[in-house]
């Protein structure tokens, strides 16, 4: 079983500190550390687990410079057994759409089973370049995925959908996974792996290599901003039982209880 | 001159570290109370092949450097002090003398068990009345035909709860001094050796610390590590590369007691405002960020140079691991002391972290000796 699986860098956001930049584009990123977005490490595991039940090939894609190489190695290193970059300076501010045109001009010419994405990304939050990559590819698609069962081409894939229900959906392969965190427990690379990994040639693509002279984009950011704070929120004084029993009267107020 | 990490030793560290953050931070509270053995976390790195980082690939190791061992040493300890001493030893005591001096048939029947975590190892050097001054050690070893008898008892060994194979010191000829000792391979089920009291310590609680007791053991010939009367050279060559690992241990147990400083004062308010805006705190700060950023940059010199293959490195591990351990007394001390009266409870972490710090002046050489190490070193022009 052939699959691929799309991986993006993002600035660790949840602790850090986070600061607007002066042409209120972007946020400052200079003092933030940069991992594999939390989502696509479980949607790489997912596909570790299906290679190990089926064999097959894993290939992993990233569009991004130079730094995004660190995170396909450690991808490597987890199990995948290719990778390809692919970079251009025309291959700046993208957004949901113009990323899935850029991995669709890569991925037509590749075999594959199925494709694998995290669900969403934790810096955008746009959970756009799955869906739209299976559209251009024609392939069916599932978002937010669970688990995954797959049997003579066929997967059943369960989908989380509000309120704590799932979705069982069956879906004929070739298809794209869009994968929810906690499906599995994404592995730690071995010592071995990591060595073979670091010295492994990547393949890097640019534009010209792709056929693809400018992706087109439907978002454009027109400024970023901290919300104001209101005046909405209270902060409970008091000693843990006092704060909580007051904690709990707001909320029986409320009727949330 | 490159202050740059590879890139395997940059991939090294950051997985380690999130496995280390993620499956043995939690744990190190109870394992200090209790000073119950890491059983499960041990395999889990075993797995990772943590075991056998400088075995080279074929006897079943990842094949790694010595900054690398440094590397994840310092992940472990920052993590959990207990598991991260469990496996250095396993790596730096156990595993290098038999890889260094061992012969092939030593090498191929132990360092793959050792590199899987099949069996855990031990070193056995200290004695009741010998610890500084190994040449004092009392445990004998007398040639029977095609075996050695050992008699004698050694103390304070990490690890000799759990392992199977142990690197033992005993005399061969107690005239010759210093040059009369050789080391012997041991296995655990050898009839006539045996466990003794179980060390309640003060920290590294959960690491399995026993004494080595050994009556009539007859190990065979073939067990004798190096020659015999090489003893005492494979003592020292192995605690000149260990010593590295300790200031490994020293800089992340420091590192993870500034950690916690650091963001205490961040969030820690005293007369209106965090009190890392106060100047006396700030000083602290800083002089622990710059000691550990020091004991990081010596420890990965004498690495490097172990790495390099020079064979006299005894002054740089020395000078390693006594600032190293230096520093993490006193970054840990003034972690507690940032802390003020919480640093005092068992809430909060950094007071295990004062007391995990203290031994590493102690083990492997204690401060003193690695002062009159150097010393000798440059009176001698090394």
């Amino acid at each position: 079983m052939d699959i691929i699986v799309c991986i993006k860098r993002v600035p660790e956001t949840a602790e850090a500190e986070i600061k607007v930049d002066p042409n209120g584009k972007d946020i400052v990123k200079d003092t933030l550390n940069f991992d594999i977005n939390e989502a696509d490490n479980y949607a790489l595991e997912e596909a570790v687990l299906l290679k190990e039940k089926f064999g097959g090939k894993i290939t992993l894609i990233s569009v991004g410079e130079e730094e995004c190489e660190h995170i396909l190695r450690m991808g490597l290193a987890r199990g995948a057994d290719d990778a390809i970059r692919i970079t251009d300076e025309k291959f700046s501010e993208l957004d949901g759409f113009a990323t899935a045109q850029i991995l669709y001009s890569v991925i037509k010419d590749i075999h594959f089973d199925i494709i694998f994405t995290g669900c969403i990304a934790t810096d955008d939050g746009y959970s756009q370049v799955g869906p739209t990559l299976a559209e251009l590819l024609g392939i069916p698609h599932a978002t937010l995925v669970t688990s995954i069962e797959v049997k003579g081409g066929i997967a059943r894939v369960h989908r989380e959908l509000e309120a704590g229900l799932l979705e069982a959906v069956d879906i004929k392969l070739p298809a794209l996974f869009a994968v929810q965190t906690g499906i599995n427990k994404p592995r730690y690379a071995s010592l071995i792996a990591i060595r073979r990994a670091a010295s492994k040639e990547l393949k890097v693509l640019s534009s010209k290599d792709i056929g693809l002279e400018e992706p087109r984009r439907k978002i454009k950011i027109e400024s970023l901003f901290v919300p104001p704070v209101t005046k909405r929120a209270e902060i409970i004084e008091g000693s843990p039982p006092e704060a909580a029993a007051k904690l709990a009267e707001i909320i029986k107020e409320k009727g949330l209880l | 001159m490159n202050f740059e990490l590879t890139k395997e030793q940059k991939m090294l560290q950051e997985e380690v570290r999130k496995f280390a953050q993620e499956e043995l931070a939690p744990l190190a509270p109870e394992l200090d109370k209790t000073g119950e053995f890491p059983k499960e976390s041990i395999k889990k790195a075993a797995e990772m092949g943590l075991l056998g980082i400088i075995i080279p690939e074929k006897y079943g190791g990842a094949g790694m450097d010595f900054v690398s061992l440094a590397i994840v040493a310092e992940e472990l300890c920052r993590a959990c002090a207990s598991t991260g001493l469990v496996i250095t030893v396993n790596n730096s005591l156990a595993a290098y003398p038999i890889l260094a001096f061992g012969t092939e048939e030593q090498k191929q029947k132990y360092l793959p068990k050792l590199a899987s975590g099949e069996v855990l190892g031990a070193i056995g050097i200290t004695e009741a009345g010998a610890g500084s001054d190994v040449a004092g050690m009392e445990t004998t070893a007398r040639r029977e035909g095609d075996y050695y008898i050992l008699n004698g008892s050694k103390r304070f060994i990490t690890n000799a709860g759990v392992a199977g194979i142990f690197v033992v010191f005993a005399y061969t000829n107690k005239e010759l001094k210093h040059k009369g000792i050789s080391a012997f391979i041991v296995e655990r089920d050898t009839p006539g050796f045996s466990i003794g009291k179980h060390e309640d310590l003060m920290g590294m609680r959960a690491t399995a610390n026993a004494e080595l007791i050994f009556e009539d053991v007859k190990v065979p010939k073939e067990n004798l590590l190096g020659n015999e009367g090489d003893g005492f050279k494979i003592c020292m060559n192995t605690l000149d590369t260990s010593r590295i690992d300790i200031g490994a241990q020293a800089v992340g147990i420091a590192q993870a007691a500034f950690d916690k400083a650091f963001a205490y004062a961040k969030e820690r308010k005293t007369f209106g405002q965090p009190i890392c805006e106060h100047q006396f705190i700030q000083g602290m700060l800083a002089e622990m960020a710059t000691r550990i950023h020091a004991a990081r940059l010596m420890v990965y010199y004498a690495a490097f140079l172990k790495d390099q293959g020079k064979p006299r490195i005894s002054k740089e591990a020395s000078m390693a691991k006594w600032f190293a351990s230096e520093t993490a007394v006193e970054v840990t001390r003034k972690a507690v002391q940032i802390h003020g009266g919480y640093g005092y409870t068992k809430d909060y972490e950094v007071e295990r972290h004062y007391r995990e710090a203290k031994v590493l002046e102690i083990y492997e050489g204690t401060s003193e000796i690695q002062k009159i190490v150097i010393a000798r070193s440059l009176l001698r022009g090394l």
